[in-house]
Order: structure tokens, then sequence, then C-alpha cells
């Protein structure tokens, strides 16, 4: 007899994370290289919305640091936030790998080598959409397919594990081509390192804009399956018998996944370690069903990447550090304090 | 996961950049383009016996010098990167990775690189017999002049380096006199993740001669010199003159950078106070180094002649 631990998202839960990503996102709002009077920005806002005009007092540069550069950073870092924590989420649900992260199925290694080609080859960016984007996305969604194909070729004793390894395959193939290219290309080498690091520092509202649909996408499809993954946690012969088809489950909440990952990763670089620490951190807290883990990773997602982002543009200002770098390190050490002060509740 | 890129090939990526010589190269030479010379280069003394007929240039700063000091018919192969003038012969041989079997093969009897992490080049090519120079990136123009010297004396062209040295000093120190830009600020741009260059490298101290100030000093703590700045700094900061060293190699123009978001509120956007430079122009420490001076005081003028 199986019984699913009765699992439910309290209202309260959701209210505490909607209130620190409020208070996160307006901190990093309020700080940034160029200090900016709290006040004004306050009156800046209050100067956008319809039918109210007041004076921010902020100069025309002030303004553009504020609405074109400081604010689309905020939300972009929200949203890629989100969406490679919820995709991790799913990852790990979708495979029961605990250390399952988007980059899995060799989305990383596929952007890195759009990127790069694009970095190499098609520096014009005075096209509508950047070619490193597009490239960056294609990519990822090609190693993904690719992945599919070399572990849906397998005859006999095809499992998740076998998809898995095909990534790994894929992944490692895509990195030798993309090392190749570097290689060839030893100019662009710290521009392709500095994507790989990750990075928000010349985004805009273009890219905010872009990434949204599949963000929403994303959220919608791999929400809705939220309940069958809870279901494919107690293993895929007793989830066939509770109704569940685990391929079909899979492949659906994995590609919508994928999709997320692939627009976040093609206009912030490969930003690690999001996708394992907050669904990890939200589980040893919260419980494990994916109906609790799934909507407060969004939550907590987006404010663990805009607090990281503030980390990177403010810790050295008026230089830039890599946001990579900032995610782990100093996610790792918290994720080891996190799980000292579990007590086994997690995975 | 597969993040890894050797870490080699950045460490060498950002020595291509941002290397200096630790001690300052002297020559010495017994006679007048006599050989056997001995050359204090970065990587120790290094003698050649004589006259090199088949150089082999891995650093395309090396390359332009080279043919600027009337070296070039001794000149076999350069590396891939080596684009000036257009009379070198590329090859593919690579100047950060070198193919000591492929440089052996072209009966090289000088190697220039640019760098060597861990001496194994100059090591392989030494078990070969074949003498390397290494001459990394200049810190200042004195550097980059003694470096000219010393191919000048490895290539039996002392005369020719003198002159080349005396020309460089005598074009820049014109520009200099000549140009009043005292206080004026600017950003230079080492591409679209918005690198820049500060003061103490040796383009920011090309700037500095002009009387520029530099908004990149002081967003660099460490002082590598090659910090990666945030746009809101950029464009509060209002620069009064923007240099962009990407033109080629990322494609941005100064109708790219005005489209950035907020960019267009700098004055120097604004006003077309923004100047396209050749990467390799301003990126190189060899002779075309009075060509980015010269853009730079172009620059000036046109902004105090607005």
């Amino acid at each position: 007899m199986i019984t699913l631990k009765p699992a439910r998202l309290e209202w309260w839960w959701m209210a505490l994370a909607l209130g620190v990503l409020a208070v996160v996102a307006t901190v990093a709002i309020g700080y940034g290289v160029v200090p900016l009077d709290a006040a004004a920005i306050v009156r800046s806002m209050l100067d956008r919305l319809p039918f109210v005009d007041i004076e921010s007092g902020l100069d025309e540069r002030q303004d553009a640091v504020l609405w074109a550069i400081r604010l689309p950073r905020v939300v972009l870092g929200g949203l890629v936030g989100a969406t490679l924590a919820l995709a991790g989420g799913a990852y790990q649900g979708s495979f029961r790998n605990p250390l399952a992260d988007p980059y899995l199925l060799g989305v990383a290694a596929g952007a890195g080598l759009g990127a790069t080609l694009a970095i190499a080859y098609l520096p014009a960016s005075s096209l509508p959409i950047s070619p490193l984007i597009v490239l960056a996305f294609a990519g990822a969604i090609g190693a993904v397919a690719m992945t599919y194909l070399v572990g849906n070729s397998v005859k006999a004793g095809r499992t998740s594990v076998t998809l898995i390894l095909a990534g790994v395959a894929v992944a490692a193939f895509l990195t030798a081509v993309q090392t190749y290219l570097l290689q060839r290309e030893a100019a662009t080498l710290r521009q392709v390192y500095g994507w790989i690091l990750g990075s928000l520092t010349t985004v805009g509202w273009h890219e905010v804009l872009l990434i949204l649909p599949w963000v929403i996408i994303t959220g919608g499809v791999v929400l809705t399956g939220r309940s069958r993954l809870d279901v494919l946690s107690v293993g895929d012969e007793e989830a066939r018998a509770l109704g569940v088809d685990p391929p079909r489950v899979r492949l659906v909440v994995v590609l919508a996944a994928t999709l997320g990952t692939a627009a976040v990763v093609a206009v912030s670089g490969l930003i690690g370690f999001v996708g394992i620490i907050v669904p990890h951190t939200v589980r040893i807290v919260f419980g494990t069903s994916y109906k609790v883990v799934l909507p407060l990773s969004i939550v907590y997602g987006a404010a663990f990447l805009i607090v990281a982002d503030l980390v990177a543009r403010t810790l050295i200002s008026p230089g830039e550090l890599p946001i990579g770098v900032v995610t782990a390190f100093f996610g790792a050490p918290f994720f080891a304090f996190v799980l000292r002060s579990s007590r086994g509740v997690g995975t | 996961m597969t993040r890894t890129l050797p870490a080699l090939l950045v460490a060498l990526g950002l020595a291509a950049t941002a290397c200096a010589t630790s001690s300052s190269p002297e020559t010495s030479t017994e006679a007048s383009g006599g050989f056997p010379v001995t050359i204090e280069a970065a990587n120790g003394p290094v003698t050649i016996t004589e006259r090199p007929a088949r150089i082999v240039s891995l650093s395309p700063t090396g390359t332009e010098v080279l043919f600027a000091i009337e070296a070039g018919d001794q000149v076999a192969a350069v590396d891939d990167q080596s684009n000036y003038p257009a009379a070198a012969p590329v090859t593919d041989l690579s100047g950060l990775e070198p193919n000591i079997e492929a440089i052996a093969a072209l009966e090289a009897d000088l190697v220039v690189i640019m760098f060597d992490v861990g001496g194994e080049t100059v090591a392989a090519l030494d078990a070969v017999g074949i003498p390397t120079l290494v001459h990394p990136a200049a810190v200042d123009l004195d550097d980059a002049y003694t470096q000219i010297e010393q191919l000048g004396a490895a290539t039996g062209h002392i005369a020719e380096a003198a002159g080349l040295v005396a020309a460089m000093q005598g074009d820049i120190d014109g520009i200099v006199s000549g140009t009043e830009g005292a206080g004026d600020t600017y950003y230079h741009e080492l591409g679209p993740d918005l690198y820049s260059a500060t003061s103490a490298t040796f383009a920011g101290e090309l700037y500095a001669m002009l009387g520029l100030v530099n908004i990149a000093d002081g967003a660099d703590p460490d002082g590598f010199g090659y910090p990666q700045l945030s746009a809101e700094h950029i464009v509060s900061q209002n620069p009064d003159l923007v240099f962009l060293a990407d033109t080629k190699c990322c494609g941005e123009s100064a109708a790219s950078v005005a489209a950035r978001p907020g960019w267009d509120t700098m004055t120097a956007i604004q006003t077309g106070a923004i100047v396209e430079l050749d990467d390799d122009i301003a990126s190189r420490w060899g002779p075309r180094v009075v060509e980015f001076v010269a853009a730079i005081a172009a620059a000036i003028g046109a902004r105090v002649g607005a």
C-alpha cells in the first residue's frame, strides 16, 4: 500500500515568499553603483502611473540609470532565477534525481556552443535580435533534442538514467566542439568565458520581453504537472498503477523546463547552482511535495538571483563580478548551512 | 555540469591582454649589427649566433615591428592573428598554442612570441636549437621601444630600429604637444560586455599622456588593469569621449552603442564624441601606436572645435 504524504501549499508560506521577494526587489532597485535618492525613486515610479504627474528630481541620466538599466536588470534577474529554480525542481522530479539541474540534458553545452559561434562569427549587433541570443537558444534546444534522439535510440533496458547518460555524451561532444572553436578563435576567449560565467550587465527591457513568453509557458506547463510529479516520486511502476504515464509526464515537463531554461540562458549566460540550491532549500524547509516545492521555488529563485545580481554589481562597484561566481560563492556555503540545520528531511 | 573550459586557455587569453614585463629588458651587442648577439628578453638572455633568415613571428605586434624595421624579408612565417602588414606570410600557426613541430619544420632560426606560460614553448624550441624571444604586452612606451630595439639587434637591423623608435617618439611628442585635452573624461571599451582598460595599462597611459581622465580608474582595486564596468557607472559618469576598441572583434559601432538601453542620454553619444577605433591598432604596441595616439588626439580636437 502506497501512501502519499498529504502536502499542500499553506497560504502563508507563499505570502512569506512573496514578502521576501518584495523586500529583495525593493533593496535591489534602491541600491546600485549610482546612488539614487530613495524618495526620488518613489516619486519617479509614481510619475509613471497613469494620471500622475510629479517631478521626480532625477536628472535625465539618473532616470535612464533607474528605468533603462537598473529596473530591467532586477526584473530579468527575477525571471531568470525563477525559471532556473523551477526548471531545476522539475528536472529533479522528472528524473527522481536530487542532483538533476536544468543543464542535465545538455542545455548548457548547447547554449555555450551557440554563444561561441555567435561571438566568433556573427558579431553584427545591428540585427533586431542579437545573434548570440538566437544561437544560444537554438543550441540549447538542439542539444536536448540530440539527447532525446540518442536516448531513444537505445533499444533494451531504457530508463530515465539512459537519457541522463545520453545527455552526458551530448554535452561532452558539444563542449569539445566549443573548445576547438575557442582554440581557433582565441580572440573571443574572454567574451565567451564571460558569457559562460553568466552576466546581466548589458540587459534591458528588450531581453525581458524576449524571454517573457517562454518563461510563462514553462511556468504554466510545469506547475500544471506538479501533482503528477508527486505521483512519479514513488517510482515508475507504482505511478503507472496510479494512472500516470511516467515517460509522457517526463517528456512534457522536461520539455517545458528546457524551453524556459534555454530562453533565460540565452540572455543571461550559464548561471549555475540556482536550479539545485533553491528547490532543495525549499524542500528542506517546507516539505518535499512538488505542490510546495515548485511554486515556492519560483518565488525564492527570483529572490535569490536578484540578491546575487545585487552583489555582482555592487561588491566591487563600479566594477562587475560574474553572477555565476556570486551564486556559487555565496550559494554553496548557504546551502551547506541549510543542509546542516536540516535533520535529514530533504530528499 | 560541463562548463569546464581549460583553465590554461583562460589564463593564456587573459595574459594576451594583460601580461606585463616584470623586468625591463636590455640589449647588449658587441658591434653594430654584429652577431652573435645576446638579448635580455622576458625569458632571460637569448643568444643569436648569426643573422636570422627564417624568422617565425607568433606575435602580431612582433610581426608589425619586423616589417617596419625592414626585416620583413627575413620572416618565414607569422601566426594566424598577424594580419598586418599585408605582406606578412600568414600561416595557421597559433601564438596561443605554438606547434613546435610545425615551427621546426619551417626551419625557423628565430621565434618571437608574446607569452609562454610555464616556459614550455621556449624550452621545447630550445631543445630543437631555435632561439626564442618572449616579448609580452608592453606596459608602457619605453617597454615598446625596448622591444623594437631588441628586434633590431636580433635581426641585424639596429639602425632601422633606432630610426623607427626616434620617428615614433618624434611623432607622438608632436601630437601630444599639439593637443589640449586636459581634464576631459573618457571610456575605452574592449568589448560589448563593458570590459575596459584603466590608466595603468599601455592604452591607458597613452590617453593619460594626452591629458584625458579614465572613468575606469577606481573600478580596479586589484590593479589588474582590465575591469568590467557596470552600465550604470558609465552612463552616470557621462564621459566626454567614448572610444570603441571592439569594432572588429564584436561589430560594435557608434550606432550600436547609442542603441543600448539608457546610453542615448550620454552627452558623448548625443554629440557624436564616440570614436570607432581599429581593435588591432588599439591593442598592439608596435609602430601603429602613433596612429592610435593620433586618433585620440583627433577626437579631442573635434570635441574642442565643436
